[in-house]
C-alpha cells in the first residue's frame, strides 16, 4: 500500500474544500489543474459571503461604522501579505488585479521612466506570455531589447549564458520563479544576486511559487515580486506586487482617477503616497479581505509541511507515470515544485485532456501559455500538466494513470 | 439527396445506441482515423482555423451547385467532429448550408466541444463553413 509521509491530515485539509466533493461526468472529481488555479477553501469563501453580508462599504474615505469595519480588514489583509513576503514595509504591498497587471504596472511606470534606447530587458525562456508581452510592448515603445536565458534539456536555466548577457546595458532582469510549464525552481537568488552586481533591477514572477515555498522578498533582494491570490487558494481578480519603497516613490502613477490622489484642481493634481499612488479606483475590496484567509490557512498548514507532502506527490507521480510505455516528462529539472508536463507518443495532447475529462480528471493541455517554451522544446502541440496541490493524494494518482491508460487503448 | 437535417436525424438516432461515453468517444476516435487526411497543398495558411490548442484545416469549393468541404486536425476528437460536421454539410446547396441550424451536436451530447473553452477551432470551423456557403451563394446569384 502506498501512503505519503506527511505531517498533514489530508482527509481534513480535503473537507475544507467543498469543490472536491463535486461530481464531473458522472465520476468524483480529481482536479489536477492546480498551477491554472487552486481551489478555494471554506474558509475563504465565507470570507467573501461574510464582507458583503455584514460590512460592504467603499474604503479609506466613509466616516460611518461600515466602511471603518471594511478600512480595517481591507488593510489588515495588507499587513498580513506584507508578513507572508517578508515585506520591510507594509506600503510596499501594493494590490493588482493578478500577476499578469502587476507585471504590466511595473512595464508602464518603471520602464517607461527608467529604459531608454538600447537598454537591455533579460527574461527567460521559461516565460509565460504575461512576462514576454508586456516588455515587448516596452521595447517597442522605447526602443530597448530584449534578451532571452536559455534553458537545457532538463529545463533548466543556462546559468553560464546568463551571465554572458549581463552588461551595463542590462538595466531590468524579469524572470520566473516557478515554471508553470515544467515546475522548474529557478535560482532566482543568484540571479538577482548578479544582475545586481551590473546595476540592473529584477522583478520576479512568482505566480506558481507562493503556495508551493517560503518567499521572503527581504532575503531574496529582488527589487518588484508579483503573485495571485488564487492560485495561493485564495480569490481570483487580486494579485500582489511587491516593489522596494525607493523604486517605488521613484515611479509615476499608473492609472489616473480616485484614491491615488492627494489633492487635484483642474490646473495641476498630486498624487497620494504610497501604496494608494498605484491603487486607482475602488479596489476589488471583497477579495482583498478574504485573501486574508488565504493567506492564513495557508501559515495554519504551514509552507514546509505542503511543501514535502507535495513533493511525495511529485515522487510517486513521476515514478508512476514513468512506468507507462510511451509516456514522456517534459522538464526534468533538478529543483521541481509539483508539476508534471508529459507527452505520449502518437497521441495529441488535446485528446488526452478529452478523454481524461469524460473520466473526472481535470488536467491542462496545450501550450500553457508559454509558446515560445514549447516551440524551443519542439513541442509546438504542447504538453499534458498535472500539477498538484496540498488537497490531492496518491489515490487521486493512480486514478490518473488508469486514467492515461485508458487514454492509450482507446486511441492507439 | 438527404437534407441537412435528415442527415442531422440520423446521426442523433445513430448516437443514441451508445450507451455510455466509451463507446461515444470510440467512434468518434474511429471517425477521425477514417477521415482522408487533406493533402498537403490544401494545408495551407488560407485554410488553418486556430485554436488555442489545436488547429483545423477547411477546404471548401463548389461542384455541380454543390458546395464540398474537405477538412482535416492534428487532434483525432477533432477530427472525428469535423467527420460529422462534414457528414452534415459537405455537398449541399450553399442556400442549405448558410441556413442550417446544427442541432444534433446538442442531441448527441457533443456541445462542449463546440464552446469557446475546447479552444480547439471547431465553432470557428462552423462560422467558415456559412461564410463559405454565404460567399457562394452571392455568386451564384450574380
Amino acid at each position: 500500500m502506498n501512503k505519503p509521509k506527511t505531517a498533514l491530515d489530508i482527509e481534513k485539509i480535503r473537507s475544507d474544500f467543498p469543490i472536491l466533493n463535486e461530481a464531473v461526468n458522472g465520476k468524483s472529481l480529481v482536479y489536477f489543474d492546480n498551477a491554472a488555479t487552486t481551489q478555494k477553501p471554506s474558509v475563504v469563501i465565507n470570507a467573501l459571503t461574510d464582507y458583503y453580508g455584514h460590512y460592504n462599504a467603499n474604503i479609506h474615505r466613509g466616516l460611518h461604522a461600515l466602511a471603518e469595519k471594511a478600512t480595517f480588514a481591507f488593510e489588515n489583509s495588507r499587513h498580513s501579505l506584507q508578513r507572508f513576503l517578508n515585506a520591510a514595509l507594509v506600503e510596499e504591498i501594493i494590490f493588482t488585479y493578478g500577476t499578469t497587471d502587476g507585471i504590466n504596472l511595473v512595464a508602464q511606470t518603471f520602464g517607461r521612466r527608467f529604459l531608454g534606447q538600447g537598454d537591455e530587458i533579460i527574461i527567460s525562456t521559461l516565460e509565460h506570455h504575461s512576462n514576454i508581452v508586456p516588455w515587448q510592448m516596452l521595447c517597442e515603445e522605447r526602443g530597448c531589447v530584449l534578451r532571452v536565458i536559455p534553458i537545457n534539456e532538463q529545463g533548466e536555466l543556462r546559468m553560464d549564458e546568463y551571465e554572458k548577457m549581463l552588461s551595463e546595458r542590462t538595466k531590468l532582469v524579469s524572470v520566473v520563479h516557478v515554471s508553470n510549464s515544467l515546475g522548474t525552481i529557478n535560482p532566482v537568488k543568484t540571479i538577482i544576486e548578479k544582475a545586481h552586481a551590473v546595476g540592473a533591477k529584477v522583478l520576479i514572477d512568482g505566480a506558481q511559487a507562493t503556495s508551493h515555498m517560503e518567499v521572503d522578498v527581504q532575503a531574496l533582494d529582488c527589487d518588484f515580486y508579483v503573485f495571485s491570490l488564487h492560485k495561493l487558494y485564495g480569490p481570483t481578480g487580486l494579485g500582489v506586487l511587491y516593489g522596494k519603497k525607493a523604486i517605488l516613490d521613484a515611479m509615476p502613477p499608473y492609472r489616473g482617477g480616485g484614491e491615488m490622489i492627494k489633492e487635484v484642481t483642474f490646473e495641476k493634481t498630486t498624487y497620494n503616497d504610497l501604496p494608494y499612488k498605484f491603487e486607482a479606483g475602488t479596489p476589488n475590496i471583497a477579495d482583498v479581505v478574504a485573501a486574508l484567509t488565504a493567506v492564513q490557512y495557508v501559515d495554519e498548514l504551514g509552507k514546509t509541511n505542503m511543501a514535502a507532502y507535495e513533493n511525495e506527490l511529485l515522487r510517486y507521480a513521476t515514478e508512476q507515470l514513468g512506468d507507462i510505455d510511451g509516456l514522456r516528462i517534459v522538464g526534468q529539472a533538478a529543483e521541481k515544485i509539483s508539476v508534471v508536463s508529459f507527452v505520449l507518443a502518437g497521441i495529441h495532447p488535446q485528446d488526452i485532456g478529452t478523454i481524461l475529462d469524460q473520466q473526472g480528471i481535470a488536467i491542462r493541455t496545450g501550450h500553457h501559455c508559454t509558446q515560445p517554451l514549447m516551440n524551443r522544446l519542439g513541442l509546438p502541440s504542447g504538453t499534458a500538466r498535472a500539477s498538484f496541490a496540498v488537497y490531492n493524494t496518491f489515490a487521486e494518482i493512480d486514478k490518473l494513470v488508469q486514467g492515461i491508460r485508458k487514454v492509450q487503448k482507446m486511441m492507439l | 439527396m438527404m437534407t441537412i437535417n435528415q442527415i442531422q436525424d440520423e446521426l442523433i438516432e445513430d448516437f443514441e445506441l451508445f450507451d455510455d461515453w466509451e463507446t461515444k468517444y470510440e467512434y468518434i476516435i474511429d471517425l477521425g482515423k477514417k477521415l482522408k487526411p487533406l493533402p498537403k497543398e490544401l494545408k495551407t495558411d488560407e485554410n488553418i482555423i486556430k485554436g488555442c490548442q489545436s488547429q483545423v484545416w477547411l477546404d471548401a469549393k463548389m461542384s455541380d451547385g454543390l458546395l464540398h468541404f474537405d477538412a482535416d486536425s492534428e487532434a483525432i476528437i477533432v477530427k472525428g467532429l469535423v467527420s460529422l460536421l462534414l457528414k452534415v454539410l459537405s455537398d449541399q446547396t450553399p442556400e442549405a448550408v448558410a441556413s442550417a441550424e446544427l442541432y444534433f451536436i446538442e442531441k448527441i451530447g457533443l456541445s462542449s466541444h463546440l464552446a469557446q473553452t475546447r479552444s480547439n477551432g471547431l465553432a470557428s470551423m462552423v462560422k467558415q463553413m456559412k461564410n463559405y456557403a454565404t460567399a457562394y451563394r452571392v455568386l451564384n446569384s450574380n
